[in-house]
C-alpha cells in the first residue's frame, strides 16, 4: 500500500485519538458520562494505532508520518499507563498500615540511626553537665547566650529570644527548619550514608550539649518543660529520616545481588515511605512546639504528663499498629 | 565509546518501539534557572506583601518551605511532567519506561536534588548527567526518571546546499531511505554527529568528515529527485 492510501484509510482513526488526547486534564475521568465511550474504546484504538506505527516503520514511510504516529503513540501510552492510583483511603492505609510496617521492616536501620543520634546526645549531655565549658566546642559565645535567654525563667514564652516572635511565625520557622533538616538527613544518605551519619552525630552532640549546659546552670524547669511536649515526635522524626538516609546509603555501599542503580531505586522507593511519615511527625512536633511547648501558662506537671503520654502512644503505635496475622 | 545519540527507545507491551529524545544539561539548566527565578520571585512578592501589611511572617516561612521542596513535584505530577521552566524550554519528566512520572518518583528525584547540589551549585549533578548516557543526575538514577523533549517542532525541510551526486553502486531500498532521511534531517544533527555517522560509511565512499557528509547529502538529493 502506498503511503498516501494508507494515510487516507486511517486518518479518521488517528483524528479520533487526537480528539481524546486533547481533552482537558491528564486523566480520562471514567465517571464522566461524556467520556464513557472514549474510555471503552480507547484501548482498542490505541492497539490499532500501535499496529499502524509498526506497519509504517516496516514499510519505510516518510519520517514525518512515522514521527507523527510515534508522537500519538507516546501520548496515548501516557494516558493508558499512568500509575497514579487514587484511593480514598490512601491516607488511612498509610497511617495504619504502610508507615508503621515500613518502620518495623527497617528496624535494624532505625536502631543504628537511633544509636548514631542518642549516643553522642547522652554522652555530650553528661560531659557538658560536669564540664559546662565543653559547650563552647560546639557553639560560640553568642549562641550560648541566646540559649540562656531562650530558657530564662523570666520569659513570657519559652524557646525563643526575649519574646521576639509570635506563635505562628515560630510554627512556620519550625516547619521550614526542622522538616528541612529531616529531608536533608534523608537525601544526603545517597553519598554512601556519610551525609546522614554526619547530620545525626552533629545534631546529637548539639542537642546534648545544650541540654547538659542548661541543666548545669539550673534552667531545668523551663528547658525540660519546653522540650518534653514535642521531643518524642521531633527526635523520632529525625531518627527515622536518618534511617531512610542510611537505607539508600547502604544500598549503594552493599547492593547485594542487584546492580547499584537497581538497588538504589528499590531502596529509595521503600525509604521514601519512612520519609513521608517522618515529615508528618516533624510537622506535628512543629505544631506542638510553637503553640503548646512555648506557653508559660501551662503548668509543668501537665506538660510532663502530656509529653510522657505522647512518648508512650508513639511507642505503642510503632510496636503494634498495622500488625497482621498470617498473610494479607 | 558512546555514539552521540540522544534517541531513547522503549518497547511497549503492544510490541512497538517508542522513541523520545533525551534532553541534555544545557536545556535543563535553562529550565532550572527559569524555575528558580519564579520561585524566588514568588517568595519575594509574598514577603513584601506580608511585610507591608505588618502581618506575621510565619506563612512566608511555610511558603518558602513548600516551594523549596514541593514546587517541582507538584508541577511534575499535576501538570504533565512539566514545571513552568520545563514548559518554556519544552522538556518533560517521565519515568524511564516513558510513562508519566508518579508522586513517589517525582518526590525522590526532587528530594535527592540536595545531593546533586553538592559540592557546590549542582556540580555533582552536572557531572553525573554528563557521565550518564541518558543524562540522568543522581536524583533521576534513584527515581528511575528521565527528561525528554516534548513535541519537538521540526524545522521546515530545507535540503542542504550541495550538488546531487549519481550513485555509482546500487543500494537496497532500506539504505536509500536511510540516506534520504540523513539528508532531510541535516539541520537536526550537530556537525560532529553528522560526521560520525558519515564516517561509518568510509569503506564505501572512501571519504572522511565534511566531505563524507557532503557526499551523502548529494546522494540523498539525487534519490529525492534533485538535480542541482
Amino acid at each position: 500500500m502506498k503511503q498516501q492510501a494508507f494515510e487516507q484509510k486511517y486518518e479518521s482513526l488517528w483524528f479520533e485519538i487526537e480528539n481524546i488526547l486533547s481533552r482537558k486534564g491528564d486523566q480520562l475521568d471514567i465517571f464522566a458520562a461524556s467520556n464513557k465511550t472514549a474510555v471503552k474504546e480507547f484501548p482498542s484504538l490505541y492497539r490499532q494505532l500501535c499496529q499502524h506505527l509498526a506497519v509504517a516503520k516496516s514499510r519505510n514511510y516518510t519520517p514525518q508520518l512515522i514521527g507523527h504516529l510515534n508522537e500519538l503513540v507516546l501520548q496515548s501510552h501516557h494516558l493508558l499507563y499512568q500509575n497514579n492510583r487514587y484511593s480514598q483511603h490512601k491516607v488511612l492505609i498509610f497511617i495504619f498500615r504502610t508507615f508503621p510496617q515500613a518502620v518495623r521492616a527497617n528496624g535494624k536501620l532505625v536502631l543504628v540511626s537511633s544509636l548514631l543520634f542518642y549516643l553522642p546526645l547522652f554522652f555530650f549531655a553528661l560531659s557538658c553537665y560536669f564540664n559546662p565549658e565543653l559547650i563552647y566546642s560546639i557553639s560560640d559565645v553568642f549562641t550560648v547566650m541566646e540559649y540562656e535567654s531562650m530558657y530564662d525563667p523570666s520569659n513570657k514564652s519559652l524557646g525563643r529570644e526575649r519574646d521576639s516572635s509570635d506563635d505562628l511565625t515560630m510554627f512556620g520557622y519550625y516547619i521550614f527548619n526542622n522538616i528541612g533538616i529531616g529531608f536533608r538527613t534523608f537525601a544526603l544518605g545517597l553519598i554512601g550514608g556519610v551525609g546522614t551519619v554526619f547530620i545525626l552525630l552533629f545534631n546529637g552532640l548539639h542537642i546534648g550539649s545544650v541540654a547538659g549546659y542548661l541543666t548545669q546552670i539550673g534552667f531545668v524547669d523551663t528547658f525540660y518543660g519546653f522540650v518534653v511536649g514535642h521531643a518524642a515526635f521531633e527526635l523520632t522524626g529525625i531518627v527515622f529520616s536518618g534511617a531512610a538516609g542510611l537505607k539508600i546509603g547502604l544500598a549503594l555501599v552493599d547492593p547485594g545481588n542487584l546492580s547499584r542503580i537497581d538497588a538504589m531505586k528499590l531502596a529509595s522507593k521503600e525509604a521514601i515511605i519512612i520519609v513521608y511519615g517522618a515529615a508528618v511527625m516533624l510537622l506535628i512536633a512543629a505544631f506542638i512546639e510553637a503553640f503548646w511547648s512555648s506557653s508559660t501558662a501551662i503548668p509543668n506537671s501537665i506538660k510532663y504528663t502530656f509529653g510522657g503520654s505522647m512518648a508512650v502512644l508513639l511507642t505503642a503505635y510503632f510496636l503494634f499498629v498495622g500488625k497482621t496475622r498470617g498473610s494479607q | 565509546m558512546y555514539l552521540i545519540n540522544t534517541e531513547y527507545k522503549v518497547e511497549t507491551p503492544e510490541g512497538v518501539d517508542l522513541t523520545a529524545e533525551l534532553a541534555g544539561p544545557i536545556p535543563r539548566i535553562l529550565a532550572f534557572i527559569i524555575d528558580i527565578s519564579i520561585r524566588f520571585g514568588v517568595i519575594y512578592v509574598f514577603y513584601l506583601i506580608f511585610q507591608s501589611l505588618n502581618w506575621t511572617v510565619g506563612p512566608v516561612f511555610i511558603a518558602y518551605f513548600l516551594l523549596e521542596w514541593f514546587y517541582p513535584t507538584l508541577f511534575e505530577v499535576l501538570y504533565r511532567g512539566q514545571t513552568p521552566g520545563k514548559r518554556i524550554v519544552g522538556l518533560v519528566v517521565v519515568n524511564d519506561d516513558l510513562t508519566p512520572v508518579s508522586w513517589n518518583s517525582s518526590i525522590i528525584r526532587n528530594f535527592l536534588r540536595t545531593v546533586d547540589f553538592l559540592p557546590v551549585l549542582y556540580v555533582g549533578g552536572l557531572i553525573t548527567m554528563i557521565l550518564n548516557p541518558h543524562y540522568k543526575r543522581l536524583g533521576d538514577l534513584s527515581a528511575g526518571t528521565i527528561v525528554v523533549y516534548k513535541n519537538r517542532t521540526k524545522d521546515s525541510e530545507q535540503l542542504p546546499k550541495v550538488k546531487a551526486i549519481a550513485p555509482n553502486l546500487t543500494l537496497e531500498l532500506e539504505d536509500q531511505v536511510a540516506i534520504v532521511n540523513f539528508t532531510q534531517r541535516h539541520s537536526e544533527f550537530s556537525s560532529d554527529r553528522a560526521q560520525e555517522i558519515a564516517n561509518i560509511l568510509e569503506p564505501i565512499h572512501g571519504l572522511q568528515n565534511k566531505n563524507a557528509v557532503n557526499h551523502l547529502h548529494g546522494l540523498g538529493k539525487w534519490y529525492l529527485g534533485g538535480k542541482d
